[in-house]
């Protein structure tokens, strides 16, 4: 096996470079503990890809505590503090102070990322206030909440980000047919009602999206936040093998819409704008959380995700 | 000591502010709670006038953030500061064991207050005692003075042995009631406090480290021993940094248990914080009259001054502890531990816990006269008649 060194001194030939859509350096070692097809490990990678060695990165309790490693490892080629569950945006406003008032250039082209990294319990429930108070202080930083929808590192429970219909294990269906009843709540609205200068949606299918996203993230100043939809074939009851196409189907079913608030603009950036969205049973028959759901349960997400959509569509119409 | 000292009439809570600012803080994230509010009032006031140079302040949502974001700034080598009171320290608590687990010597000022309900501003030493098992060092202040000397110290020590520390001052006793402070000139302080040297940095992008990864059962069990063993090494380091500042600024905190008047005692009152002084002024009257009394005023409560409080034991007949707290279901907090910590050893003083002042109720000399009749009455006898005594309780 080549070893990680090895993979950073190699030359890479031009013809080889000119076709590369994302950057060839490796800073996520192999040897973490994700599980198979991990969207969340996929993750990592491309944002250790995006910033390099420099950037400080803040996890709290979620899979990613466990992906990085035990002590004395980690599979970050690059500083990582593990918080406590709910404090990944105070812990990434006191670095990028600490930073400050230390002298360092912060965001921007050579300047350091403060990036926190946290789940959708960490961010949407027990998270939000200290997110809500990095996004209002204006920090130099990026919040990446990375949506796998549930409390997965714990054992599948219902987060407030877990969609209507599904089972977790605290949503189990039964003989009484009790599912999560509530459809997923909207971080990324409550993100923007703060009006950051910077907040957008990605997907692990659409890598150079993610990429270009990251990197915007970084050149615009003030607290920025990627919603990033994460697969988890765990808790979603999938096969390991279906996390891209997964990701990539809740993108054409309009479930998870790519787009981008910057400066007080919307834009829908995903490759189904103009065709009709695919019919939201395609995302929900690949996966064993759906499987309890009727077919009244189906219309009544499916309507859910389309007045949804519509209203996203506006908002691009009007602001964009 | 051939210094002239800054003289200024101030509230506990400005000599807190001034200690901070003179300790070059780099980082302040706090959250306004009475009666700490007026420690960042101040702060922020340096900043307005340009007193302060790269103090990055980070006014959080919540207490809880507070300690956070202190946190993630003293994990980056910065010196972090911040202050709070009874609520708020309570909703610091997970992260106070985050701070001590991560070895930060991030330095705090708690204004002691009564936890509610029912709601209370005034003084009360349970918020701060309730967080004993935290890891963070306590020193308790009796006077304004002692506020600004103790955070000067705490950050030394701190940062000697990778702790926090806590500065606890009274609500309104100190914290709002002014008197005369002696403050170091800006180049003394620097000398005595150098720049941090962090044990880590989160930007060594050269040699990146994972601070507060899983800790196996393999493993975990070593971490929790270090912290011990630097709250051991923290004894000997608060007695050099207590009388270094003694010979630079004259004076002395090289002990833990400050003793006044204990020499030829018969009984001595023990406790923490402002209650100390009342007590003082009541052993010089006591004295007057032919009472055998002293005071010992635990400065440290953690590291815990277990040696120290056995030399005192050894040579008195009694100890009324005296605490302006308690630990429901047990006793007053100070009185468990000293007793605790005397069982092993051959000092078998008489020993009556005297649960005073709790939130805010006025305790004064007449207190302790009364205090001491009771004590010397039970000496004579050599029979306690009771071991804890709410000594205020309306019949």
């Amino acid at each position: 096996m080549v070893s990680l060194e090895e993979v950073r001194e190699m030359e890479i030939p031009e013809n080889v470079k000119k076709r590369l859509s994302l950057p060839f350096e490796e800073n996520f070692y192999a040897g973490h503990t994700a599980c198979q097809g991990c969207g969340a490990a996929l993750g990592l990678r491309y944002v250790l890809k995006a910033y390099g060695r420099k950037a400080i990165f803040t996890i709290p309790a979620c899979c990613s505590t466990i992906i990085a490693g035990p002590w004395p490892y980690s599979a970050f080629n690059a500083p990582l503090f593990h918080t406590a569950f709910e404090t990944t945006g105070a812990v990434i406003g006191g670095i990028e102070a600490a930073l400050k008032a230390k002298g360092y250039k912060v965001k921007g082209e050579d300047g350091i990322m403060v990036v926190g990294w946290a789940g959708d319990g960490g961010t949407a429930d027990i998270g939000l206030q200290a997110l809500s108070g990095f996004l209002e202080r204006g920090h130099d930083g990026l919040y990446i909440m990375y949506d796998n929808e549930a409390y997965m590192n714990t054992g599948i429970q219902r987060s407030s980000s877990t969609p209507y219909g599904a089972w977790t294990t605290n949503t189990p269906g039964g003989k009484k047919h009790f599912l999560e009843r509530r459809h997923k709540k909207k971080v990324i609205d409550i993100v923007i009602a703060h009006k950051i200068p910077y907040a957008a949606t990605a997907s692990v299918a659409f890598p150079e999206d993610f990429m270009r996203k990251l990197k915007k993230a970084q050149k615009i100043p003030g607290p920025s936040f990627i919603q990033l939809f994460a697969p988890c074939p765990t808790g979603w009851r999938s096969p390991t093998d279906k996390s891209i196409e997964l990701a990539r189907l809740a993108v054409q079913t309009a479930y998870f819409p790519l787009f981008e608030y910057e400066n007080g603009k919307y834009k829908i950036n995903m490759p189904s704008t103009k065709k009709e969205p695919k019919p939201i049973e395609d995302f929900l028959k690949l996966q064993g959380r759906f499987k309890y759901m009727t077919k009244e349960d189906i219309q009544v997400l499916q309507q859910w995700v389309l007045r949804e959509w519509e209203e996203l569509k506006k908002k691009a119409e009007v602001f964009g | 000591m051939d210094y002239k000292p800054i003289k200024k009439v101030i509230s506990g809570n400005y000599a807190a502010a001034y200690a901070a600012k003179h300790a070059r803080v780099e980082v302040v994230a706090a959250y306004p709670i009475t009666p700490q509010t007026s420690i960042i009032e101040k702060i922020s006031e340096f900043i307005a006038n340009g007193e302060v140079e790269n103090l990055q302040y980070v006014p959080v949502e919540s207490e809880h953030s507070a300690m956070a974001a202190c946190i993630g700034a003293s994990a980056t080598g910065a010196r972090a500061f911040t202050a709070t009171s009874a609520q708020g320290l309570a909703l610091m608590h997970e992260m106070l064991h985050w701070a001590s687990g991560a070895r930060l010597p991030i330095v705090m000022v708690d204004v002691n207050r009564a936890m509610a309900p029912p709601w209370s501003v005034w003084d009360d030493q349970t918020d701060s005692l309730a967080q004993r098992d935290t890891g963070w060092m306590q020193f308790y202040a009796e006077n304004n003075q002692e506020v600004y000397d103790g955070v000067l110290m705490a950050f030394k020590v701190a940062e000697t042995v990778n702790l926090p520390a806590m500065i606890v001052e009274s609500a309104f006793i100190l914290s709002h009631t002014y008197d005369v402070v002696e403050m170091i000139p800006q180049e003394l302080v620097d000398e005595f406090l150098p720049p941090r040297k962090p044990l880590y940095t989160l930007t060594d992008f050269d040699n990146p480290i994972a601070v507060g990864a899983l800790g196996t059962p393999a493993d975990y069990y070593e971490f929790r021993y270090k912290i011990e063993k630097a709250m051991e090494e923290a004894r000997e380091v608060i007695h050099k940094v207590g009388r270094e500042f003694g010979e630079k600024f004259g004076r002395d905190y090289s002990q833990m248990i400050e003793l006044y008047r204990t020499e030829d005692a018969e009984f001595v009152f023990m406790g923490l914080g402002s209650l100390m002084g009342t007590v003082k002024q009541a052993v010089d009257v006591l004295r007057s009259e032919g009472y055998k009394v002293g005071a010992a005023k635990v400065r440290w409560f953690r590291p815990f001054p277990k040696e120290e409080l056995y030399e005192l034991a050894k040579h008195v007949e009694g100890i009324a502890v005296l605490d302006r707290n308690f630990s429901f279901g047990q006793e007053g907090i100070l009185f468990n531990e000293a007793k605790g910590a005397l069982y092993n050893t051959d000092a078998k003083p008489i020993m009556k816990n005297y649960i005073v002042g709790l939130g805010g109720r006025d305790f004064t000399v007449s207190d302790v006269r009364k205090i001491a009749e009771n004590m010397k009455k039970i000496i004579e006898s050599r029979k306690l008649d009771r071991e804890i005594e709410w000594y205020h309780l309306k019949r």
